[in-house]
């Protein structure tokens, strides 16, 4: 077991594909300088700048540029530097990348890896905080990652590189630094697997990304007040791991639906839906989702804190609905 | 009387030309069925058909290798034909039917034929630019020698990724020759309306590109052009761009009766009409008219039997619907 952070982690899964697949190569604005997290760092050392490709701040032109070099049989990874300026691609990707294999008939595949540093951080403001999951898992031919541990955050860029489909791969800028101790040779997750962050009796918080370390927290509080909470980490909402969620559900009864996102329209509606839908002879309590307010992120601190579902009230949620049934 | 074009006095090889013509006529003959589809309610969306551009279609792609990769418009079946694809599978995938080159999951704004590097006409205007340098960018990493052409309207050149691709293509050097196909009209309005400065090869030319411009209902010229262009760009000379002037005779789309324009407009550019001059031109190095006749003859007949053979192949099974959206993840069954 090596100490190694989320960051680390997500270079080494792309340094160690590339050493496995010679058609594998980056390309994104300051590549060769380690990506503006640092997260390509040495990178260009060891492949070139032919593999590690700085690229113009033309995020519409990366984006349609890596789908005409995966139609011709390479595999790019794309950095959108934000997931806010991959906006600036949507046409590329929503038109684009997840229309061609299916408009052509087949004929050509888009193995390409978007990853979009993504989530609140660091008073980054409302163009640099934004989380769209949502919109990805709604748009057919896409594939949706978002790692929430230093294991994850190489066993699934691993994975984002050898799909043949393309892939949205979502990093959490607030857990680039984030340390864990995790075995060497870590490799490819199967995709579409969710993982039990933590076993529980009396509820289930089904959440994702950063918002996993939060919901671990509310797990341990609510230890204190004798209520059991198992948590899923879906790894990939698409595709979403219905059957971990769905076994999880009938043991507990009970459901929480989390995320950083803002709770309108996001992804939580989805799961959330489809367990009332598909378990409600067996649920003790509504579901319950737990998400953002509508407003963008803010600068200053104490507003941008709004943004944020704390762990206090994932608790106070699951102790509402542990006290039903 | 349509003058013989400049180029007949030099070297003009007339048995090439000769076919050349007849690819011409398979074009026109084949978007006259396609039209004829629509009005008969077997061309089910819309179709843009680009009756009167046929020398850029010919022109541009007759000079493409197989293995070169080409990307194209909504206005593509001429380049698509060109490039090699064969026509009974395109008419099909107009018509919505089995055996389409898209097993007719993509209509006439989105056929693509990989077999003859054919990446794909596009239903966004410019969208097809930064998937063609992309595309270079993957042949250059390869090393391999083949090059890319990228076709779009005079309308694209307004669009971001017009800048974003010629940039990159400049950057990276790459093996690119960007043809503006100027037809005049972008959608329904007149582009140089809507277009400030010089147009496309100014906005080349300022990014290093080195840009030249044709007309393109001249297909000996074309031709020319092309071939000296392609030649530079395939000895590692960098992207270049050509811009063939030319005039869409019909709509926007096949149901657009294009109202806005005179129609005296119209019908002096139908004296300019690509395939008349040409017939001019051979005419004058030997090619008797009658010939001529029946080459055309010959390209209607082809597409008259595609026409008939499309019409009568099957719909695709509706499970067709669910195939080749992704592996990972691939569609449930109907949420209904």
């Amino acid at each position: 077991m090596v100490k190694t952070s989320y960051l680390e982690a997500s270079r080494q899964a792309l340094a160690e594909e590339m050493r496995r697949d010679d058609t594998v190569w980056a390309l994104g604005e300051d590549l060769g300088r380690g990506g503006v997290f640092g997260q390509y760092k040495g990178l260009v050392d060891e492949f070139g700048p032919e593999r590690i490709s700085d690229a113009p701040i033309s995020e519409a032109c990366i984006a349609g540029a890596a789908v005409g070099a995966a139609m011709m049989g390479t595999r790019p990874v794309v950095e959108m530097r934000f997931s806010d300026f991959a906006l600036c691609a949507t046409d590329e990707i929503v038109n684009q990348a997840a229309k061609a294999r299916f408009m052509f008939g087949g004929q050509l595949g888009v193995p390409l890896v978007m990853r979009q540093p993504t989530g609140a951080w660091r008073s980054s403001a409302a163009q640099h905080s934004q989380s769209l999951e949502a919109w990805y898992a709604h748009i057919p031919g896409l594939v949706v990652t978002a790692p929430a541990t230093v294991a994850d955050a190489k066993a699934l860029l691993k994975a984002a590189i050898r799909c043949d489909d393309p892939v949205i791969h979502l990093e959490h800028k607030d857990l680039w630094a984030f340390e864990e101790e995790i075995p060497a040779g870590i490799d490819a997750a199967p995709l579409g697997a969710a993982r039990i962050a933590r076993e529980g009796e009396d509820v289930t918080i089904v959440t994702w990304s950063k918002m996993v370390h939060t919901a671990l927290e509310a797990a341990n509080a609510l230890t204190d007040k004798g209520i059991s909470a198992e948590i899923i980490d879906l790894r990939t909402l698409w595709p979403w791991d219905r059957e971990a969620v769905y076994a999880s559900v009938r043991k507990t009864g009970r459901a929480i639906v989390a995320h950083e996102a803002v709770l309108v329209g996001g992804f939580g509606g989805e799961i959330a839906a489809r367990i009332g839908e598909d378990l409600y002879d067996q649920l003790k309590a509504p579901v319950r989702r737990l998400g953002a307010p509508r407003i963008p992120v803010s600068y200053a601190p104490p507003l941008e804190r709004e943004y944020h579902v704390p762990a206090e009230r994932i608790a106070e949620a699951a102790q509402a609905l542990a006290a039903r049934g | 009387m349509t003058q013989p074009d400049a180029a007949t006095a030099r070297n003009f090889d007339a048995a090439r030309f000769r076919d050349l013509y007849r690819q011409m006529w398979r074009i026109r003959a084949f978007e006259e069925q396609a039209l004829r589809g629509a009005k008969e309610g077997l061309v089910l969306g819309a179709i843009h058909p680009s009756i009167g551009q046929e020398a850029v279609a010919v022109g541009v792609c007759g000079r493409l290798n197989r293995d070169d990769i080409l990307l194209s418009t909504h206005r593509g079946h001429g380049h698509t034909l060109i490039k090699g694809a064969a026509p009974e599978a395109m008419m099909r995938e107009l018509f919505g039917r089995d055996g389409g080159n898209c097993g007719g999951k993509g209509g006439s704004m989105h056929i693509a034929d990989a077999g003859v590097g054919m990446l794909g006409a596009n239903g966004v205007v410019a969208a097809n630019i930064p998937i063609a340098v992309g595309a270079a960018h993957a042949i250059r990493l390869r090393k391999e020698s083949r090059i890319v052409c990228c076709i779009f309207g005079d309308g694209a050149i307004n669009r971001g990724p017009f800048l974003e691709g010629l940039n990159w293509a400049k950057v990276f050097d790459l093996p690119v020759l960007f043809v503006c196909e100027d037809n005049r009209f972008a959608a329904t309005t007149r582009t140089a309306a809507m277009t400030a400065g010089e147009g496309a090869a100014a906005r080349a030319e300022a990014l290093g590109i080195p840009a030249d411009s044709v007309d393109g209902n001249d297909l000996v010229a074309v031709d020319e052009l092309v071939d000296e262009t392609l030649q530079e760009v395939r000895a590692g000379g960098g992207p270049r761009l050509i811009v063939a002037r030319t005039y869409r005779l019909t709509g926007h789309t096949g149901a657009d009766p294009a109202t806005y324009r005179p129609e005296s407009e119209v019908a002096t550019a139908w004296e300019d009409d690509p395939i008349v001059r040409l017939a001019a031109t051979l005419e004058a190095a030997g090619v008797s008219q009658d010939d001529c006749a029946a080459l055309a003859r010959q390209a209607q007949e082809e597409m008259a039997g595609v026409f008939e053979r499309a019409s009568a192949a099957p719909w695709p099974p509706v499970g067709h619907a669910y195939t080749d959206v992704q592996d990972t993840g691939s569609p449930e069954e109907r949420p209904w």
